[in-house]
């Protein structure tokens, strides 16, 4: 009965936040470039969640994020392109089929580094951004449709606001609910101490492994929803300095905060934009200065994450255990 | 015999922190092991919980050989580690860090049920149950850890020095509490720097010096050894 109305207020809050946008848009309300920007936001949420999972809940200091999301761009995109067309069904195959790559890279590079310390994954995984940025430059040579270092063109438009509201809700339930089930306990004592956990019968390796690969497919997806957004992929989005971004979100959200990671991914997103907008000409560039700055005033006065402890009410769990 | 250590060989990296130590526990016994700072002591521990594997020797519960199993699959088997300096997870609740502890239990009316036991153990714990475990006094914090433990239905529990950093009064309470733990049936290996409370509680004993056990017997007697009361005991024989 519970799972009944969950499910029936969470299609009813899909229906009216995707419903509502996608009129305003339609109608002309809100500029189409706003829009596209709202999209983004939502993209770098579903991937920065993903990042929460890892770093913020899991405890798993990773730096190589923005590598998986490239993967998973990659991955949808040259699947669509090649195979799917224009058609729905397969976009979605599509954009799993890249969460699922992302997924499975991920648990490659765990394997041997998940049961060492954590400062190991931190370090392969910064190899590892660094590796893909390489393959990403020169993917033209083993596949040319990748478009390598020019870019990979002629990707589909088929990323739209029901999509990325769709699997930021669901991004969004997943982690809830898993952080309040027994699972998501275990997850967050191989945080606090790994030992520790390890002798009150958790397989910290199991455990870290889901994590890591969890948020990594997050950031597949979301990557497949980049692509299909800007129609265009290039190396360059995919960078040590974008993994950083993420960082920074999850940080400043407050590690293992849903709704700090929610509320920094669209505030970030917002304020680059806005700050292009508002900036003027010739001084976009000072975005560079005022964000670090923003950045270190932020920490100094909230070192907790903007959100510290809390959680917006749906984000909450539900008592039961 | 519950536990029994053959000939174990530790090292870290190329230091060896234990020579050929053999112990055994019996069931229902309380064997303490005792011996200066370094002497070897949490290495035992760890040993025995999987933490460090020993190069070379076995150790056997009731007969299965333990070396080389993960820790988290000896918890399942039955052996219980409260490791020295807690291990509580200081942000969680002290109700989810007794529920951390049933992790490898599934029916939730019995983990409803050790909890509840634990709560009657230490009331004090039933009153800060929604507090986080970090704001507990240090006392507080070592019930925590003992009783997490015990939600866990182990067989054995390894206790690494439960006095370590309690007042006086404290230590006794948790002394007695460790007998009246044992008496409802559960095997105690415990460490201890505080040889004369260690000897009070055990059956037999233990002495550890520079990784190798230099002695062992009956507990009382041993707190009669010439040689125990001058290097452990210091003045405060009975
Ligand atoms: N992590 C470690 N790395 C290297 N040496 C260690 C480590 N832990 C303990 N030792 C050494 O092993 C010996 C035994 O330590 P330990 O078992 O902790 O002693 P005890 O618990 O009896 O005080 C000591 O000489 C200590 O310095
Ligand atoms: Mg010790």
């Amino acid at each position: 009965m519970r799972l009944l109305r969950s499910l029936v207020k969470t299609v009813a809050a899909y229906a009216l936040l995707a419903g509502s946008i996608s009129f305003l848009a339609g109608a002309g309300f809100v500029n189409p470039y706003w829009v596209q920007i709202l999209m983004l936001a939502c993209i770098v949420a579903i991937s920065a969640q993903g990042l929460n999972i890892i770093y913020g809940f899991t405890g798993l200091f990773s730096l190589g994020h923005a590598a998986f999301y490239g993967i998973g761009a990659y991955t949808a995109a040259y699947l669509m392109k090649t195979y799917g067309g224009q058609s729905q069904a397969a976009f979605l195959a599509a954009l799993l089929a890249g969460g699922g790559a992302s997924a499975a890279v991920a648990y490659l590079i765990g394997l041997p580094t998940l049961r060492l310390t954590s400062d190991y994954l931190g370090i392969a995984t910064l190899g590892f951004g660094i590796i893909m940025k390489v393959v990403f430059d020169n993917a033209d040579s083993f596949l040319p449709e990748l478009g390598g270092a020019r870019g990979m063109t002629g990707i589909a438009k088929m990323t739209t606001i029901p999509w990325v509201i769709f699997f930021l809700i669901v991004s969004l339930l997943v982690v809830r609910n898993t952080i309040h089930s027994r699972y998501g306990r275990a997850i967050l004592s191989v945080r606090e101490d790994e030992i520790a956990a390890e002798t009150m019968g958790i397989d910290t390796f199991q455990y870290k492994m889901v994590g890591f690969v969890t948020g990594c497919a997050f950031a597949g997806v979301a990557g497949g929803l980049y692509a299909h957004l800007y129609t265009f992929l290039h190396p360059s989005n995919f960078d040590f300095f974008k993994s950083i971004d993420i960082l920074i979100i999850v940080v400043l959200g407050g590690l293992g905060n849903m709704s700090g990671t929610l509320v920094v991914s669209f505030g970030w997103i917002f304020l680059l934009e806005g700050l292009r907008v508002f900036l003027p000409p010739g001084y976009v560039e000072l975005r560079w200065v005022l964000i670090p700055v923003l950045l270190i005033v932020t920490m100094l006065l909230r070192p907790q994450g903007i959100f510290g402890a809390h959680e917006f009410p749906f984000l909450r769990g539900k008592g039961a255990r | 015999m519950l536990l029994c250590i053959e000939n174990i060989n530790v090292y870290y990296g190329n230091i060896q922190a234990l020579h050929d130590v053999s112990l055994t526990v019996a069931k229902g016994e309380i064997v303490s092991l005792i011996g200066a700072n370094g002497a070897g002591k949490s290495t035992i521990l760890k040993a025995v919980s999987g933490i460090l594997t020993p190069r070379s020797g076995r150790i056997l519960l009731a007969d299965k050989d333990l070396v080389g199993v993960s820790p988290h699959r000896i918890v399942r088997m039955g052996v219980s580690l409260v490791p020295e300096g807690r291990g509580i997870f200081a942000n969680m609740t002290v109700r989810d860090n007794l529920e951390m502890g049933a992790f490898t239990r599934n029916s939730r009316e019995e983990i409803e049920k050790s909890v509840a036991e634990v709560f009657s153990l230490f009331p004090q714990l039933r009153e800060r149950a929604s507090q986080s475990a970090g704001t507990l006094s240090g006392g507080e914090q070592q019930m925590l850890a003992i009783g997490r433990a015990m939600v866990a239905k182990p067989d054995v529990v390894l206790l690494d020095e439960p006095s370590m950093g309690l007042s006086p009064l404290l230590v006794r309470d948790i002394f007695l509490l460790i007998r009246e733990i044992n008496r409802a049936g559960t095997t105690i290996l415990l460490v201890e720097q505080n040889a004369f409370m260690a000897l009070s509680v055990a059956h037999r004993a233990y002495v550890l010096e520079t990784g190798a056990i230099a002695l062992t017997g009956i507990a009382s007697e041993l707190r009669q050894n010439a040689k125990v009361r001058a290097a452990y005991l210091g003045d405060v024989a009975e």
